[in-house]
């Protein structure tokens, strides 16, 4: 009880603003995952269904009764695809940060511990990867294995990856040299524990903790990647999952037509996850990083000062 | 500290000499990720509508057939003078489609970035100074939900928009055919172009067609940099140089332009390297969005072709920009704050 009481000390210190940035978000990311993890009873139709009871949806056909959000012009409802579009965001955004974050804790913890010239190799590759643009880049690899393993989730969750594995290579590199020098890790060595003891034992624990916030918003960014790819045709195909950046590039072609259901629906689907996990990692941010951070008691001294 | 003034041209020729083993690096990244592709670049792209000899013809003009080694040398000795090589699907150097199509992109993300500065570092300014307001809560929530939304997205609410309420408002292309036949190519910027040639109704039509891109796309960097220009207030603000102005007895308003805002800038000019990353990925999704006729559509009509020569020319050009961008920024800043070049 102590120790969770100590977890949520930074949290119970913020101020207004941070606190609901990080209760809003949350709020939203939960809908979303419910809507995820329900999809099957949630909506009312599977996501690459044309008709119900024999009967054949109509083409593009405005929001009514039996189609809450209207049907676009592949004859899916659109608020099915919505929901199921959860889903398929949900699976590639897990799915891309949990690995690159593997791969980047791995990688960042051999080049820090270990320096050198695997350490000056690494680094180098990193940040040419690091400068590239990120959609670029996802679009090169998405593109490539597309090509290789078909387009679908793992191929999408693949291509994204890519950018990512350099922003957690860094920072646990710079953790790991500098909890390197504690005495601590010099005892352990002292001790005589092995490389791989002092790794695990020592200096993972102690970088780990910087990675929630990247982690969210990480999670942000690769929605909107997942969703550049299937605007762009590269993501994942329509019967294969709902995705809403192809839905979207269906979409395009409805402005003209004045259909603008096909469009804002999976549009506002986007932002707003990619809200909500943003609201998550700037509030935690603020909860956990001091130089943002602002405690209850500090403002009040500041407000004194003033007068 | 004479050593120290020295330091600032040793730091610049430093720099400019990692320029080589990034580019290297770069350009040795994207052809082996074009190497990657399964089975045979030729095939893939025009397969099915050429016959076998002018497969083989092809294959043998981009050098297909030679080793691996000599392929790589040979991109890097082309990129060197300046030849990207030839697309596989119409036979095209890829300069020449980097001549035609790159002055769009540089029209639509110049203009782009103009608006992201002019309302982004303002806003982000006012946000920092009345932290914790209501003000500061709405500004940050612009930045945030303005990050969020996809290009694309905003793309189509905003020709739904004028669609409906500035009906005959131009949504696509960079402009109407007529303006395209009668400047006469100068700068390949049509923007410049049209003014070059004293043509007002002509610009007008530019500036008519410009405009939504460039906001749309200006948005997405817009969110970044309120984001960033409020922690430098905050930090800079909370500085004992601040506190000691504030010491002197130097009004309020005074001390938070004069001393915070002018410092709370230089850290910006920083991340404008990295804006330019996401503004390039950013321009391929508004370009497609509005039928622009920049690198990025090229980009994307390449792959969707198939077209390795052409996509590993465009990525190539992409790639060194944003490298020699990041290394010119670096300069630029440590001639604005000695503390870089120490």
């Amino acid at each position: 009880m102590a120790t969770f009481k100590g977890i949520l000390a930074p949290f119970r210190e913020t101020t207004g603003f941070a606190r609901w940035m990080l209760l809003i978000g949350l709020v939203i990311v939960v809908f979303f995952v419910v809507l995820a993890i329900g999809a099957d009873w949630i909506a009312p139709y599977g996501f690459a269904q044309q008709s119900a009871n024999g009967v054949d949806f109509k083409k593009a056909a405005p929001p009514g009764p039996g189609h809450l959000m209207g049907t676009d012009r592949l004859f899916f409802d659109v608020w099915s695809r919505v929901v199921y579009g959860a889903r398929t965001a949900l699976e590639v955004i897990i799915l891309a940060v949990a690995v690159s974050l593997v791969i980047g804790l791995i990688l960042g913890l051999i080049s820090g511990y270990v320096g050198g010239w695997i350490d000056r190799v690494l680094v180098l590759i990193m940040d040419v990867l690091y400068a590239f643009p990120g959609l670029l880049l996802a679009i090169v690899f998405g593109f490539l294995l597309a090509e290789k393993i078909g387009a679908g989730v793992i191929s999408a969750a693949g291509a994204i990856t890519v950018i990512y594995i350099p922003q957690y290579f860094r920072v646990v590199r710079s953790s790991t040299i500098s909890a390197k020098e504690s005495t601590y890790v010099e005892a352990a060595r002292a001790l005589g524990a092995p490389g791989r003891t002092v790794i695990g034992r020592y200096l993972f624990g102690n970088v780990i903790h910087s990675v929630p916030v990247i982690g969210t918003l990480n999670a942000a960014d690769a929605l909107l990647t997942l969703a550049a790819l299937g605007f762009l045709g590269l993501g994942i195909q329509p019967t294969d999952g709902a995705e809403w950046g192809f839905d979207l590039s269906r979409a395009l072609e409805d402005v003209s037509s004045g259909i603008w259901w096909t469009g804002l629906w999976p549009g506002l689907a986007i932002v707003l996850l990619v809200t909500g996990l943003t609201l998550v990692g700037e509030g935690l941010n603020e909860t956990i990083n001091p130089v943002l951070r602002k405690r209850r008691l500090r403002k009040i001294t500041v407000e004194e000062t003033q007068k | 500290m004479a050593a120290q003034s020295g330091s600032l041209p040793r730091y610049i020729v430093q720099r400019l000499l990692l320029l080589i083993p990034m580019v290297w690096l770069t350009l040795t990244l994207v052809f082996l990720l074009m190497r990657v592709a399964p089975g045979d670049p030729v095939t893939a792209s025009v397969g099915g509508r050429l016959p076998p000899q002018a497969l083989e013809a092809r294959r043998e003009a981009l050098g297909l057939n030679e080793p691996l080694i000599k392929q790589y040398w040979d991109y890097l000795s082309g990129v060197l003078q300046g030849d990207l090589g030839k697309t596989i699907t119409d036979n095209t150097p890829i300069t020449d489609i980097i001549k035609d199509n790159g002055g769009a992109t540089l029209e639509l993300t110049v203009a782009a970035m103009l608006f992201a500065l002019v309302i982004g570092l303002p806003l982000g300014l006012l946000a920092g100074r009345y932290r914790d307001t209501p003000a500061d809560g709405g500004i940050r929530m612009f930045g945030i939900v303005t990050y969020a939304a996809p290009v694309f997205f905003v793309g189509i609410l905003f020709q739904l928009l004028f669609l409906n309420v500035f009906s005959g408002w131009p949504l696509l292309g960079q402009s109407t055919p007529i303006t395209e036949f009668t400047v006469p190519t100068r700068t390949h910027i049509l923007l410049l172009d049209a003014m070059i040639a004293g043509d007002g109704s002509a610009t007008v039509d530019v500036l008519k067609h410009l405009m939504l891109p460039a906001i749309t796309l200006g948005l997405l960097i817009c969110g970044i940099l309120i984001r960033l220009t409020r922690v430098n207030v905050l930090q800079t603000l909370q500085a004992d140089y601040v506190e000691a102005a504030r010491a002197r007895g130097i009004p309020e308003r005074k001390v938070v332009t004069a001393h915070a805002f002018r410092n709370a800038l230089v850290p910006v000019i920083t991340i404008i390297g990295l804006l330019v990353a996401l503004l390039l990925g950013g321009a391929v999704l508004t370009e497609q969005t509005y039928a622009w006729p920049g690198l990025g559509s090229q980009l994307i009509t390449y792959i969707n072709q198939r077209d390795y020569a052409a996509v590993q020319g465009i990525i190539t050009l992409f790639a060194i920009v944003v490298v020699v961008i990041s290394i010119l920024i670096d300069i630029i800043n440590a001639l604005i704050d000695p503390r870089v070049r120490y």
